[in-house]
């Protein structure tokens, strides 16, 4: 009885948090295009999200590369099928694990930053300064930071791709005997634009959902310094689902197209 | 400390249409409740211009909630707000921001903008009222001059972290201040400071009121910054302005409610 009450009610708050998440976009489209614009801010945005971000892509990507070309090798060793290697690994890169794991890695580090920065100028009052010196915070801060995740995560997804594959490329090179330059051809051969296309499209979407839920924890964060720990928390928590809910309906749209 | 000021007739160039005596900020009946929690019951209050105000009331008693619905940052449920003559809550955006203009919010905290340098927070509300400083292309020597009149023209380059609070407080001030505003409103300006900044920060208050001659409403639970500063009193207690009197007045007030903000 008790059990089926907490359910309801957290099934509840559920919907209402997608409801406020909803309206959230909905102001963001309706403001999105009205001048003033914030160019200079957006732009120092995007350097410090791609700054910050780099180093971490760099490393998951290049052992993301590294670890599956090593576990696939034996396998496909079995099956006489090694020199399948770069397309299947370069397959499944583009079109799947780079977009996933650097838009995870990029949640944990700019979804978490954006729900405490902004988490925090809320309880100290900094977005009401804003507000009062006549400028609009929305504006100036959450339109910004929506817009240059958007931009900035399908351009580190793109380049995770790359360190991976450049990773895949080693082995095959130390282990294989694979030149880089054979290596990557084929891997390009390999790759059509029905794989480049759907995925770059899924990181732009990747990349509004990390600003939209780091933007909206850290607006609407609760008063005192625990509600900007639970703002930053809560924004990677949110944000990693969302970009698994919106992977798996990407999946399923290009499967449609893939059929045709 | 440097208080020393520039021309003040350049500081406060409007003032002089305002005519002694007139009201500059009258709340009528004001109430405001976040769910069951009724923070202001008719809570009536007028500020005269030249004048310092202050309002003395418990923590959470609604002291920032009312005076953030003097800027619109809050919107009262039901009263009327005027500011400088202006309906706050019937005003469209571009007016509001206008107004706003000319009125200096001191916040609680300070709300310094952390990620800008102390230039960059004075600049910030500059950015929106170009109109206001006339042909100002050059904001470096506003900037200075602000931040003279706070004795603290050095930290010009510090980011927020590397000040302490007190001076934090000030550079907030200046930040305030340096849009001209013929009113200002002090939020708690002493709160978390030592009673030596506070001190300072009190006397910054007087002198900048005396020579720019700007109305001030300020609001504190500090007996002894309300005994220095005010010229007049309203305790808000219960969501309604409870007393009104100078600070003699009051604090020979024999009414519990009254007498315990007084007593040591
Ligand atoms: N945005 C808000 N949402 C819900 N409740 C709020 C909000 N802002 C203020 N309150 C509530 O209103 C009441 C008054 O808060 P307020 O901040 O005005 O107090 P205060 O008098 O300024 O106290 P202090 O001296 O501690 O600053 C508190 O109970 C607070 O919880
Ligand atoms: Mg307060």
């Amino acid at each position: 009885m008790g059990n089926t009450s907490t359910l309801f009610k957290g099934l509840k708050e559920f919907f209402i948090e997608i409801g406020d998440l909803s309206n959230f976009a909905t102001r963001f489209f309706k403001e999105v295009l009205k001048p003033p614009f914030e160019f200079k801010e957006l732009m120092r945005q995007c350097y410090q999200m791609g700054n910050r971000s780099l180093v971490l892509v760099t490393i998951t990507g290049f052992i993301i590369g590294l670890v599956l070309t090593l576990q696939s090798r034996p396998t496909l060793i079995q099956f006489g099928a090694v020199s399948w290697m770069p397309n299947m690994v370069g397959i499944s890169i583009v079109r799947e694990i780079g977009p996933v794991i650097t838009a995870l890695i990029c949640a944990g580090r700019i979804a978490s930053g954006i729900g405490a920065e902004l988490g925090s100028m809320r309880v100290t009052e900094q977005i009401d300064a804003m507000e009062v010196s006549g400028t609009n915070p929305f504006k100036y801060l959450v339109i910004t930071r929506i817009m240059a995740t958007t931009l900035m995560i399908p351009i580190l997804v793109i380049y995770g791709d790359l360190v991976a594959l450049y990773g895949s490329a080693l082995v095959e090179n130390l282990k294989g005997d694979v030149s880089f330059q054979l290596y990557f051809n084929t891997v390009f051969d390999a790759l059509s634009f029905s794989d480049l296309v759907p995925a770059t499209i899924k990181s732009f979407f990747f990349g509004f959902a990390i600003g939209l839920v780091g933007c909206f924890k850290g607006y609407y964060s609760k008063k005192g310094t625990a509600g900007v720990g639970v703002a930053a928390n809560t924004a990677v928590v949110m944000a990693s689902l969302l970009l698994f809910v919106i992977d798996f309906i990407a999946v399923f749209i290009s499967d449609i197209f893939y059929e045709l | 400390m440097n208080f020393n000021m520039t021309d003040p007739n350049q500081i406060i160039t409007s003032n002089e249409t305002l005519p002694r005596g007139k009201a500059v900020i009258e709340i009528k009946d004001l109430y405001k409740s976040f769910g069951n929690n009724h923070v202001l019951n008719g809570f009536n209050m007028t500020l005269m211009e030249g004048e310092n105000l202050v309002v003395m009331g418990k923590s959470g008693s609604g002291k920032s909630v009312m005076i953030k619905c003097l800027v619109g940052l809050v919107k009262p449920d039901r009263g009327t707000v005027k500011v400088l003559g202006k309906e706050i809550n019937a005003l469209d955006q571009k007016t509001l921001d206008e107004l706003r203009s000319d009125i200096g919010f001191l916040f609680q905290g300070s709300a310094l903008y952390d990620s800008m340098t102390v230039r960059e927070n004075l600049e910030f509300p500059m950015r929106r009222h170009k109109e206001k400083l006339g042909a100002v292309t050059d904001t470096e020597p506003l900037v200075r001059e602000a931040l003279e009149n706070v004795g603290l023209a050095h930290t010009m380059d510090l980011m927020p972290v590397e000040l302490s609070g007190g001076m934090k407080r000030r550079v907030a001030l200046a930040r305030t201040l340096i849009l001209k505003p013929k009113v200002i409103l002090y939020d708690e300006p002493t709160s978390g400071l030592d009673p030596i900044t506070s001190k300072e920060i009190i006397e910054l208050m007087r002198s900048i009121q005396k020579k720019y001659g700007t109305s001030s409403l300020i609001i504190t639970h500090d007996v002894d910054c309300a005994r220095v500063i005010s010229e007049r009193m309203i305790l808000l207690v219960d969501g309604i302005n409870y007393a009104e009197g100078t600070y003699s007045q009051l604090s020979q007030s024999t009414d519990p409610k009254v007498d315990a903000f007084f007593k040591k």
